[in-house]
């Protein structure tokens, strides 16, 4: 088997685990009285960058969406960007948990708790941005479809509401299938606590689980059809969140392609993530045993591999654009290359299409310290690809009358940098208070590599 | 029987020797059994003979979401609220696809989880075996076998007997 001898080069779990190790090397950064003080800077940093989002949604709501940088023709501005942005990077947490679940690649058992984390905070702020670019978040509910006294009902036609479901539904599966994956873990913690308190409280959310074996039977088929189920979804996630674009006629945003650039580019996003935050946590827990050095090889190449379908899908761009002999689509392209927001447009393809190509390299996938840093590009890479989606194509439409220059103004920066304090509040609390990695995952792992090794 | 117990419960080391003894327990006769372990091992399901459920309730869940999300739609656009949009007929059903996915997805899930849970009998905050000596390793690394008193062949003496022939680390006595 080709897969055992990558396993023998660098293996999924290091040497010497057993149930008990694992168990209580990953329970006793959550058990322990004594908080890191690396965590408290850490989480001290990113709560009060989370303040900046507070105020930034304060001064929002009491002057209105005029403190942005929108005008009437770039209407979709940092608010959209973000958004895009936020759901790509949960994306990849849904693609380990799921799709290598179903694949049977037992190097996720590893990953998957915190990478589904960060799916769940990621969607919580992605969330956040569409509610307030409606600019009267406090009529959000209209979106939804219920029996109202101006007898209105929601239109079914339109890809912003068929996003206002597939976002709910993505949320709502997601935090399930995380909650099932952590009551069992729950138990442990419930089982090892020596504070009556803490004990009381995993024991409520472990709901009694004693791991009996019948429990476990339909509970393993719950969790395979969970994941069968959340596949799709992801996949449609993304495509109607492009289809947002893809169904108006604005040049740039009308093509069949759209779909599956946006899913690949969600997946590169969010293995990006995974990995900017899988390098530190792994270095500051000391969880290289598990957490090994193949496990950021395989995402490097799922990033590459991403990374290549998204640098297809700008060549393509340009390709259609000049095909179609569509004058409109063909200044887009022009103006995208030549125009105000070149130099973003030409970052966008360093970071996105020419600085992956490193990961070729055996020893670059190798190497976790320049992994962040690639990783990190590609975050911003992919930020940059939204702003170019949605600006430059909304900035010189059709009339050139309506033409204008948007940027973003202080509160649109310091609202997105913001939600970044939050995301990494949520995730520095995760660490602290549930186990980063699935413990009976990871006791599975022990218990399948140990008939593997007998086999030989 | 003078004080009665829930039943008696042997502690194994490792997965191998809790799969052999539930099947040397089946054999034996025993029928009202349960072994625990901290990680889904299927052979005690196949040893146990147990087959879940789950998948008909997730069928079903799937089924009436693809239902309610059409019938939603339909409802809406044709009878409650019909409006004509860029020409198309009222109940425009490709449009209607996306929504009724979704939530078909969403149905199924909800069905799959708490299904899950409903099948289990959780939230089940108190059970007899959490009593049993050391039974907090079961979520850590040790594996539990079950034979429950309320079973035909149960018998305090010789059902330790049996239990002790099987090289438990421990057998004990789970009160109610």
């Amino acid at each position: 088997m080709a897969a055992s001898t990558d396993s023998a080069e660098v293996p999924v779990l290091g040497p010497g685990q057993t149930y008990a190790t694992v168990t209580d090397r990953i329970s006793g950064v959550i058990l322990t009285k004594e908080t890191p003080r690396g965590w408290w800077i850490g989480f001290g940093i990113a709560f009060m960058v989370m303040m900046l989002m507070l105020f930034s949604l304060t001064v929002l709501f009491a002057k209105g969406v005029g403190v942005w940088g929108l005008d009437n023709t770039v209407a979709w501005g940092f608010a959209i960007v973000n958004f895009v942005w936020w759901v790509g990077i949960g994306h990849a947490g849904t693609l380990i948990s799921a799709i290598l679940l179903l694949f049977r690649q037992e190097w996720r058992n590893s990953i998957n708790r915190f990478a589904e984390a960060m799916t769940i905070f990621a969607v919580a702020n992605a969330g956040l941005f569409p509610i307030i670019h409606t600019g009267r978040p406090w009529l959000a509910y209209w979106l939804l479809p219920y029996p109202s006294m101006f007898q209105l009902w929601p239109q079914f036609r339109s890809p912003l509401l068929w996003d206002v479901f597939a976002i709910s539904t993505y949320v709502t599966i997601s935090l399930l299938f995380w909650y099932v994956g952590l009551i069992p873990d729950f138990a442990t913690l419930r089982d090892m606590a020596d504070n009556k308190v803490v004990r009381r409280i995993y024991g409520v959310f472990a709901l009694g689980w004693r791991g009996a074996a019948r429990h476990w039977a339909q509970y393993s088929r719950a969790s395979l059809l969970l994941a069968a189920l959340a596949t799709p979804l992801v996949v449609s996630v993304h495509s109607v969140v492009s289809f947002d674009f893809a169904v108006s006629s604005v040049p740039g945003w009308h093509t069949t392609f759209l779909p599956p650039y946006f899913v690949s580019g969600a997946i590169f996003s969010g293995f990006a993530m995974v990995l900017t935050l899988a390098i530190p946590i792994r270095k500051y827990f000391h969880m290289e045993d598990f957490i090994t050095d193949r496990h950021l090889e395989n995402m490097a190449k799922v990033m590459l591999a991403t990374g290549l379908i998204v640098f297809y899908a700008y060549i393509m761009e340009v390709f259609f654009a000049w095909y179609s002999g569509n004058q409109y689509e063909q200044f887009m392209i022009y103006n995208r290359m030549t125009g105000p927001y070149a130099p973003y447009y030409w970052s966008l393809i360093l970071a996105n299409g020419v600085i992956p190509q490193l990961l070729w390299f055996k020893r670059v996938r190798r190497t976790p310290w320049i992994l962040f840093i690639i990783a990190i590009i590609v975050n911003i890479g992919m930020w940059l690809e939204r702003f170019i989606i949605v600006v430059t194509s909304l900035h010189r439409e059709y009339l050139p009358s309506t033409w204008t220059y948007y940027a973003g103004t202080f509160w649109d920066w310091s609202l997105y940098i913001g939600t970044l304090g939050f995301f990494f509040a949520l995730i520095f609390l995760f660490l602290r208070v549930l186990p980063m990695i699935n413990m009976f995952e990871m006791k599975e792992l022990v218990h399948h590599l140990s008939h593997r090794g007998k086999e030989h | 029987m003078s004080e009665s117990v829930y039943g008696l419960i042997a502690r194994f080391d490792t997965p191998e020797a809790v799969v052999e003894a539930t099947r040397r327990a089946r054999e034996a006769g025993y029928k009202k059994m349960e072994a625990y372990s901290p990680f889904p091992i299927e052979e005690l399901t196949e040893v146990l003979d147990f087959k879940p459920k789950i998948q008909y309730l997730v069928l079903i869940g799937g089924i009436l979401g693809a239902i309610t999300g059409f019938a939603l739609q339909y409802y809406a656009s044709v009878i409650a609220y019909p409006l004509i949009i860029g020409g198309r007929p009222f109940n425009s059903w490709p449009a209607f696809i996306v929504v009724e996915f979704e939530l078909t997805i969403l149905f199924a899930g909800l069905a799959a989880v708490f299904g899950m849970l409903g099948l289990n009998g959780f939230p089940h905050p108190y059970h007899p075996v959490f009593n049993a000596k050391d039974f907090n390793l079961v979520s850590r690394d040790k594996f539990f076998l079950v034979i429950e008193s309320n079973d035909p062949r149960f018998d305090r003496d010789r059902t330790r007997a049996f239990l002790e022939s099987l090289h438990p680390e421990e057998v004990t006595e789970v009160h109610p």
